[in-house]
């Protein structure tokens, strides 16, 4: 047999460390959420917000401080000047207001402003994307839209194919739409939906005793939160390309979660009398542990690739998934079970049992 | 071992079909000799990865509206008119309704007759005037308002692409969109703002009377004689910027865009270029009774609501056509000239949403994206084959198999390959080797607990299928769901993260089974197997 990372005996107590990792993951999503509330929600790029972002790349040694210095003296309405990329790049994101003035506008005058005051250094204007408020709007209410939907679709996917109770699952579906359409007459924001919406489906998933999805959405949000909180405090922007490596992420952070659960599942049929679940549970994480770390180190290893030689458009993208897929692994060996654990074996199982 | 054989053959067929599929796509292949041969064409590039511009306009339907119900009502007035019945001029009240005052109420029966004509109308309401006046309140119907929103947008669609066909522009897209907006995609283009000029501006050509009596004065402050309207009138600065002269128009309009049939740039004696329009027959006889009558009066030349020119008539102009002067820049005149030979847009458009990509920019994407690619490629490769020995080549090979049937795939469906496209392509590289490493992780198990080499690599493939394809479900239900809410770039990378782990499915769990038992076949079944 070729190498082996985890050794076949491997028997780590993860469901006895779970107080430690729900320590630590309460710090982190604290932490990022005390982000959001101090900056007052999270940081909306041009897709979400509306505006104008101009990418110009220079051929010569500069900083951001030199082009913020430089296209200061034009009046663009909401200037800011942030690096993009790595630092040996010279490429800078010029971000301003969309209204009142047009892309020829604004394109002239960063050209002139450039070209004066940056003693004849060369540059390009790479990029310039303007987005008016209306689409704006109307991304922003898509791309919730779109969280919202997968988190539906994956809960009922998830408590169908655990639990086999397609019909639970169907009525939960119904359930969900219904409440959620309910407060959706009462004109409440999309962003609100989404949390009234979790907190419904995480409350369902309790009553009916749909573990497994308890334990998997939880995860998920877990992964989501973490990433959003980091984004947060890191003073990234959320544009669309983010959004859809958020639901990457839960994708990536399910496929691991699944996996572990698939196994749980496989030995708990199979268990002896006098086991407990926790060491089932624990087993389970074990079997598996080599695969979690072989795939999430294969997969790192592409994102990183992407992070460090992908260029600037892409990089936040990849810093996203960076972030995701570390926390994804992590959250399905130490929330996703503890929380199956949590609340014991569901009904199904106990008639196993029995 | 009959099974054997028949799943090898499936899997050459697919292999072949990638193969095809996707040559065509590496630069330079498709002169060679095999490349003529080959069906598919090279896979699209998405607009951030070529360079180009992407705009979506909105189409301002309110004013399509009100234009559409004051022709309508212009056009009632005129056939009142040729009955004998007098009526004022109709107001447009709001985008569904408009106002006619009726100068004798006791031509009422033969008004309502002539309305009823006019089916898209109803009588909302009438309401007795003082001076045997009366008032008619009429509303169109939610079906003519459909209609006229539909056409509005074929015709404004109709004429941007006439624009662009004009400005020369290679493979554009353009395509409706819901609420009234337009998505307008422009490969290549080096003068994005010139693009968005030409194809932004409505370039409603009018020509209407200047009234030289009026007070000016006045005028700005709001006092106007009836039938009058203020305006502007335009000149050139040497900074290139415009002047803007107040100036009183008569409000009707005497000649439209809608007579022009050619439009073309022209130097005057002095090398300015000035546009020259032709009308049609029916346009020419107006405009040569128009200068019959007007001669030392002053008419102006109005575009979308600014004068341009204000010449006097010298004399009779017959031969139907007629210059536009405004010192313009011989790019002006240019794009001037193939605005009003495609035609106006029905209705004023805004720039909602505008991306453009500078080509170097694009090329710059995609080599950082292959550069990614190939590393990512080589560090996951060597990794695995170092961890897994013999079936780690095997999941290296399906690896590289993989990869070709995405781009075959993304060939084959004629899918557009974006920024983000490429990465879900070089995420997939990652994921992808998921189902093998939980098999090889399974068939590991197995060997452990005694199993033959045959046996075991049997148990693993059937227990670790069914969870490979449950746990790929929860990533296609999020790659769906993107495809449905997401735009542009975004989309691609939907498409190819779903192509991608449905390809990896295909070939880590069937191609790599077949490997795995040719080369169980080979050996003696006692000997080890590298895994």
């Amino acid at each position: 047999m070729g190498l082996q990372i985890i050794k076949p005996d491997t028997k780590i107590d993860f469901i006895g460390l779970r107080k430690i990792a729900f320590a630590i993951s309460a710090v982190i999503i604290l932490a990022g959420l005390g982000s959001l509330l101090i900056k007052g929600g999270p940081k909306y790029g041009i897709d979400f917000a509306g505006g104008m972002i101009v990418q110009v790349k220079i051929d010569k040694n500069t900083d951001v401080e030199m082009v913020k210095d430089a296209v200061s003296g034009v009046k663009l309405p909401g200037l800011v000047v942030q690096t993009l990329g790595l630092d040996g790049d010279h490429e800078y994101l010029i971000r301003t207001s969309s209204s009142n003035i047009t892309s020829e506008d604004v394109r002239n005058k960063v050209t002139s402003a450039l070209s004066s005051n940056l003693d004849g250094a060369h540059f390009e204007i790479q990029r310039l994307e303007m987005v008016g408020p209306k689409v704006g709007a109307d991304l922003r209410t898509k791309a919730l839209e779109a969280l919202f939907y997968a988190v539906l679709l994956i809960a009922v996917y998830i408590s169908g194919r655990f639990e086999q109770r397609w019909t639970v699952a169907g009525v939960m579906a119904a359930a969900l739409g219904f409440g959620v359409y309910g407060i959706g007459l009462l004109g409440v924001e999309m962003g609100w939906l989404i949390i009234a919406a979790l907190v419904i489906t995480v409350g369902l998933c309790w009553y009916l005793k749909l573990n497994y999805a308890l334990g998997a959405v939880a995860a998920l949000i877990h992964d989501v939160t973490i990433t959003v909180g980091i984004f947060s405090i890191l003073g990234k922007e959320f544009d669309l390309t983010i959004i859809a490596a958020l639901l990457t992420i839960i994708g990536y952070s399910l496929n691991d979660t699944i996996i572990v659960f698939d196994r749980i599942r496989e030995n708990n049929n199979a268990r002896k009398g006098n086991t407990t679940f926790a060491s089932v549970i624990n087993t389970a994480i074990n079997q598996t542990l080599s695969r979690t770390i072989m795939t999430s180190v294969t997969t790192l290893l592409v994102v990183f690739c992407l992070f460090v030689l992908g260029g600037s458009v892409i990089h936040d993208f990849a810093l996203a998934l960076l972030i995701g897929v570390g926390v994804g692994t992590y959250s399905s060996i130490f929330v996703a079970s503890p929380i199956l654990l949590g609340f014991g074996p569901s009904a199904k199982e106990m008639e196993v049992e029995a | 071992m009959q099974s054997l054989r028949w799943r090898a053959v499936t899997a050459l067929v697919v292999l072949v079909l990638g193969l095809a599929y996707m040559l065509p796509s590496i630069p330079g292949f498709k002169e060679s000799a095999i490349g003529k041969i080959l069906p598919g064409d090279s896979i699209n590039l998405g607009l951030d990865l070529k360079g180009g511009i992407n705009l979506t306009l909105g189409v301002d339907m309110d004013t399509a509206m009100d234009n559409n119900l004051a022709r309508l009502g212009d056009d009632l007035k005129a056939v009142a008119r040729d009955k004998e019945i007098f009526v004022l001029r109709p107001n447009v009240l709001n985008e569904s309704q408009i106002e006619v005052v009726l100068l004798k109420s006791e031509q009422k029966e033969a008004f309502e007759k002539v309305i009823t004509d006019y089916t898209q109308f109803t009588i909302e309401d009438t309401k007795i005037m003082d001076g045997g006046k009366e008032e008619y309140i009429l509303s169109i119907s939610p079906q003519y308002r459909s209609d006229i929103e539909k056409l509005t947008m074929e015709q404004a669609i109709k004429t941007i692409r006439n624009r662009i066909d004009q400005f020369g522009v290679a493979e554009p897209d353009i395509r409706r969109q819901q609420d009234n907006r337009i998505q307008v995609q422009l490969p290549g283009l080096q003068d994005p703002e010139r693009a968005i000029k030409i194809i932004g501006q409505t370039a409603h050509l009018e020509f209407k009377m200047v009234d030289d009596t009026a007070d000016i004065a006045k005028a700005k402050k709001g006092i106007l004689a009836p039938g009058r309207e203020l305006s502007v009138l335009l000149k050139k600065l040497p900074s290139g910027d415009y002047a803007e002269t107040p100036i009183v128009l008569k409000r009707d309009a005497v000649l439209t865009g809608e007579y022009v049939t050619d439009a073309k740039v022209l130097l005057d004696n002095w090398n300015a270029p000035y546009v020259s329009i032709t009308f049609n027959a029916r346009g020419g006889s107006i405009f040569t009774n128009l200068t019959t009558d007007n001669v030392n009066k002053r008419m102006a030349i109005v575009l979308d609501g600014k004068v341009y020119s204000a010449p006097v008539i010298q004399e009779r102009i017959s031969g139907g056509r007629a210059s536009i002067t405004g010192q313009f820049s011989r790019e002006e005149a240019r794009d001037l000239a193939v605005v009003l030979r495609a035609g106006s847009l029905p209705a004023p458009v805004e720039i909602l949403e505008q991306r453009s990509v500078g080509p170097s920019l694009g090329q710059e994407s995609i080599d950082n994206g292959i550069m990614s690619a190939f590393i990512g490629m080589a560090m996951v490769l060597c990794f695995m084959a170092i961890y897994y020995g013999f079936a780690g080549l095997v999941a290296d090979v399906v690896l590289c198999i993989n990869i070709m049937l995405i781009m075959g795939g993304l060939a084959a469906f004629g899918a557009t390959l974006t920024l983000p496209g490429i990465a879900g392509i070089i995420l997939t590289i990652g994921m992808a080797v998921d189902a093998n490493v939980i098999i090889f992780e399974r068939i590991r198990e197995e060997l452990r607990r005694g199993l033959s080499a045959s046996q075991a690599v049997a148990e693993g493939y059937g227990r670790a299928t069914l969870t490979i394809l449950d746990a790929n479900v929860t990533t296609v239900i999020a790659a769906v769901i993107l495809y449905q809410f997401g735009t542009g770039p975004v989309r691609g990378f939907a498409v190819t993260l779903t192509l991608g782990i449905i390809t990896s499915m295909f070939t880590a769990i069937f191609v790599s089974r077949i490997l795995f038992d040719l080369y169980l076949k080979s050996r003696s079944d006692s000997a080890k197997l590298s895994i």
